[in-house]
């Protein structure tokens, strides 16, 4: 089974790195870009659990380890079963 | 006062840890691995700066799951003394020792200068020895250590005088110029609840001898030694 977990500062968190990119891109002429916010994607693979199980289990690895929740917040998506 | 020094793979302060507490200060002192499950009856904890884990993920998230970290925890929650020093500051974040999380520098720069910082709580055991609202000098050297923690939090770590020490200019006044790295309130050291386990982003062991162009740090380490008799 195929997973994606995606990690990226809350809302209410500056995004120093997110920034430095769209001035980037304003700088090459990309005036539409508002605002870049930027991440961490996580593939990964499961193996022996059932999908109902997959989807207890990626929360909980999101939130306990991948993201820090203080300053973090993640979402993930099963690809393939 | 017996000295533990944490290893972890990638810490590269270790040894100036390790230098400062037994040459230096002159007590006992020992290596902890981080794989091992016993702290050795030290009476003090460091965790020294560098890249455990390379900063894998984020800087000190992979550390906090070593085993030796489940005897810290234990450790502190008895109230034993535990010194984060720059990426030990920041794995006692990710081990929600202390409060808060690390950000990138403001300036998205790796900051390796002297620095000064003022003590803003002269009561904790790792600042006994200080003077309240004394500067010190002591250098920094980090990626991540741009202070973070949403406002209500932030306004618990104040109201409690969590906060030890704070970045400044060089006569202790707080500008925006002297937050090197963006630290919400300037923060560049907490402790806990309990006063017991601190964190700061300033090495002070690469501040304690005068070959090194400040001793200031031997505020902080000597402070540690004073709350023992």
């Amino acid at each position: 089974m195929k997973a994606r977990i995606l990690v990226s500062y809350k809302d209410s968190v500056l995004d120093p790195q997110g920034q430095a990119v769209r001035n980037a891109l304003h700088t090459l002429g990309y005036e539409a870009v508002r605002d870049v916010r930027q991440g961490k994607v996580f593939e990964i693979e499961l193996g022996g659990v059932s999908r109902a199980e997959a989807e207890r289990l990626l929360p909980e690895i999101a939130g306990k380890v991948l993201a820090n929740v203080v300053i973090e917040k993640s979402s993930w998506e099963i690809l393939e079963d | 006062m017996k000295f533990g020094v944490v290893v972890f793979p990638g810490s590269n302060c270790d040894s100036d840890a390790f230098h400062a507490c037994r040459d230096v200060l002159g007590q006992p002192t020992t290596y902890l691995w981080h794989k091992d499950h016993d702290l050795q009856g030290v009476d003090c904890v460091i965790l020294p700066g560098g890249f455990s884990y390379g900063d894998y993920l984020r800087s000190g998230a992979i550390a906090r799951f070593s085993p030796l970290m489940r005897e810290v925890r234990a450790f502190a929650a008895k109230g034993g003394l535990v010194l984060g020093i720059c990426n030990g500051f920041q794995v006692l974040l990710e081990l929600n020792l202390l409060p808060g999380a690390m950000l990138r520098n403001k300036k998205l720069k790796f900051l390796c200068r002297q620095v000064t910082i003022r003590v803003e709580n002269d009561r904790t055991p790792f600042t006994r020895s200080a003077r309240p609202g004394q500067v010190l000098r002591i250098p920094v050297a980090h990626f991540d250590g741009n202070w973070y923690a949403p406002p209500e939090t932030l306004k618990e770590v104040e109201d409690s005088g969590q906060v030890v020490f704070r970045y400044c200019d060089p006569a202790g006044a707080l500008t925006e110029e002297a937050d090197v790295n963006g630290s919400l309130h300037a923060v560049a050291g907490l402790v806990n609840k309990g006063g017991n386990v601190c964190g700061l982003m300033p090495h002070p062991e690469r501040a304690a001898e005068p070959v090194l162009g400040s001793v200031d740090g031997l505020v902080v380490l000597k402070s540690l030694l004073e709350n023992r008799s």
